[in-house]
C-alpha cells in the first residue's frame, strides 16, 4: 500500500517530527464506516486476508527453515494483494470514498470484521514465540475455506468481485496444497510433531465455527447473488479437512459449541496489539510514505 | 501475440517497444512474452490505451512494470498514454509465449507446463519437471515457493544443480 492519499499530509520535514519530539503533530483521526450489507460482506473477506497476512508476515526471518520462511512470506504477500483489491472494492461499495489505505490504517478495532482465526497470535500466547504447528494448521483450514469461497465468488453477480476471485482462486490452490503438505508431514511425523499438531488442532478448532455461521449479511449476499452464505461451504470444507487430517493420522477434534465473533466486530485481546503495530506509522505521521 | 496485435501503426510500434521492456523479477522475459500486455489501442481522443493484466494479486513488481512501460512508450514518443488494469480474465502462465518459454529455460528457470495438466504439487509426490540445465527428469521439489510468488524451488539429482520452476497458474 504505497499510494499516498491523505490530504492532511503537510508536516514540514524535520519540523514537527524533529529529534526533540517535543511538539508532535496531530495523530490521524479514525474514519467511521457506514457499510451497507454488500460492503460488509466484502469487508469480512478483505479484513480476513489483511489480518491473516499480517500474522504470516510476522514469521519473516523467524521460520524454522529458510524455504518455509520464503513460502510464508509469499503466502502473506498474495493475501495482502487480495486484501488490497477487496478493500478498494469495499470502499467503493461503502460509498464515502475511502481507499485501501484509509480502510487498513484508520479504522478502529470494532470496525474490523475479519474472522477470529486470522487474528490469533502465531504462538500459544501473545508475544510468545511462533508455533509452527499452529501456523500450518491455521493456514490449512483457512486456505481450504478461502479456496471454496473464491470458487463461489468467481461466479458473483458483482463483476469486480468475480474478477478478484478469478485471480485469487489460482493462488489459494497453491496455499492450500502447501499447508496440507505440512499438516500431513508433521501430523504423520515424529511422536513429538504429532503431539504438537494435535494440541494446535484442538486449540484452533473452536474458532472454525465462525467460518460457517451465517447471518443477515451473508443471507442478503446469497439472495442477491453477491456470494455464498458462509454456512453452505461447511460440507465441502469438512470433507477436505477430514481427508487431510486422516492422511495426517490426526483425530478429528470434538465438536465445540464455542462461537467467536470477530466478524461482527467483537475481537480477542490480541487484535488491539496487532492493530497498534500495523497502524502506528499512519496514525502518528498522517499520510506518511516510504 | 499476433492475435492481440493491432493493425494500427502506432500500436504496432508500441508492441515493438514493449518487446524490449523486461520483467524486473524475471529479466529473461519481456512484458509481451510474459503475456501481461493484453491490448494496445489508440482511443478517439488521441490517447494510446495500454491494457495490462497483473500476474499475481500481491506481485510487488506490478507498479514497477507499469512505470517501465509508460517510460518506454513515452521515450519512443508514443504518448499520451492511458494504462488500464484489467483483472478478468485472470492472467495464466498459458499466456507466456513459446519464445518466452525457451528464454526461461535458457535462463535456468524450468518453464511452466500447460495449466490444463497442472496437478497439485505435493511434497510426498514427484512431479515431472525436467531440469532446465541438463534436461534430466530426475528432479525433486525442495519447496512450493521460491524467491518470487510465481516460482517453486527444485533440484536436479542428475547434475546436482538447484533450479526454479515457473508454476502453472
Amino acid at each position: 500500500m504505497t499510494t499516498p492519499t491523505l490530504t492532511s499530509f503537510a508536516a514540514p520535514r524535520g519540523g514537527a517530527q524533529g529529534p526533540s519530539g517535543s511538539c508532535a503533530g496531530p495523530a490521524s483521526a479514525s474514519i467511521a464506516l457506514k457499510p451497507n450489507e454488500d460492503a460488509r460482506y466484502v469487508l469480512r473477506l478483505a479484513d480476513t486476508c489483511l489480518i491473516w497476512s499480517h500474522r504470516l508476515a510476522e514469521w519473516c526471518g523467524h521460520a524454522p527453515v529458510l524455504e518455509e520462511d520464503i513460502a510464508l512470506a509469499n503466502h502473506a504477500l498474495d493475501l495482502l494483494g487480495q486484501s488490497r483489491a477487496l478493500l478498494t472494492h469495499a470502499g467503493r461499495l461503502e460509498g464515502q470514498g475511502f481507499d485501501e489505505d484509509q480502510l487498513a490504517y484508520l479504522r478502529d478495532e470494532r470496525d474490523f470484521i475479519n474472522v477470529t482465526l486470522a487474528e490469533l497470535p502465531n504462538g500459544a500466547t501473545a508475544g510468545g514465540r511462533g508455533d509452527f504447528a499452529f501456523t500450518v494448521l491455521r493456514n490449512f483450514v483457512l486456505s481450504s475455506w478461502a479456496l471454496l469461497m473464491w470458487q463461489h465468488l468467481a461466479a458473483s453477480r458483482d463483476a469486480e468481485l468475480a474478477a478478484i476471485a478469478g485471480k485469487a482462486v489460482k493462488e489459494a490452490r497453491y496455499h492450500r496444497e502447501h499447508a496440507a503438505d505440512w499438516v500431513i508431514r508433521l501430523g504423520d511425523g515424529t511422536e513429538d510433531s504429532a503431539l504438537r499438531m494435535q494440541a494446535a488442532l484442538e486449540r484452533l478448532w473452536p474458532y472454525t465455527n465462525e467460518l460457517f455461521d451465517s447471518d443477515a449479511v451473508d443471507r442478503a449476499a446469497a439472495d442477491s447473488g453477491l456470494g455464498p452464505a458462509w454456512a453452505t461451504l461447511r460440507e465441502a470444507w469438512l470433507a477436505d479437512v477430514q481427508d487431510v487430517l486422516a492422511q495426517a493420522t490426526l483425530p478429528m477434534p470434538p465438536k465445540s459449541a464455542y462461537r467467536s465473533d470477530a466478524k461482527r466486530g467483537m475481537h480477542t485481546e490480541h487484535m488491539g496489539r496487532l492493530l497498534a503495530e500495523m497502524q502506528v506509522l499512519q496514525r502518528n505521521h498522517p499520510g506518511g510514505r516510504w | 501475440m499476433s492475435a492481440l496485435e493491432s493493425t494500427d501503426a502506432r500500436a504496432a510500434e508500441a508492441w515493438r517497444v514493449l518487446a524490449g521492456v523486461l520483467d524486473p523479477e524475471v529479466p529473461a522475459l519481456s512484458v509481451v512474452e510474459l503475456g501481461i500486455v493484453r491490448g494496445i489501442e489508440p482511443l478517439p481522443d488521441g490517447t494510446l490505451e495500454v491494457v495490462l493484466t497483473p500476474t499475481y494479486s500481491g506481485c510487488p513488481a506490478t507498479e514497477v512494470i507499469e512505470a517501465s512501460i509508460v517510460e518506454a512508450l513515452h521515450g519512443a514518443g508514443l504518448g499520451p498514454l492511458y494504462v488500464r488494469t484489467q483483472r478478468a480474465p485472470a492472467w495464466t502462465t498459458d499466456w507466456i509465449s513459446a519464445e518466452g518459454r525457451r528464454k526461461l529455460r535458457e535462463y535456468g528457470i524450468a518453464p511452466p507446463g500447460p495449466l490444463a495438466e497442472a496437478v497439485p504439487i505435493r511434497m510426498v509426490r514427484r512431479v515431472l519437471v525436467p531440469c532446465p540445465r541438463c534436461s534430466s527428469e530426475a528432479t525433486e521439489r525442495l519447496s512450493g515457493f521460491g524467491a518470487t510468488a510465481c516460482k517453486a524451488l527444485y533440484r536436479c539429482t542428475a547434475c546436482r544443480e538447484p533450479f526454479e520452476y515457473f508454476k502453472p497458474i
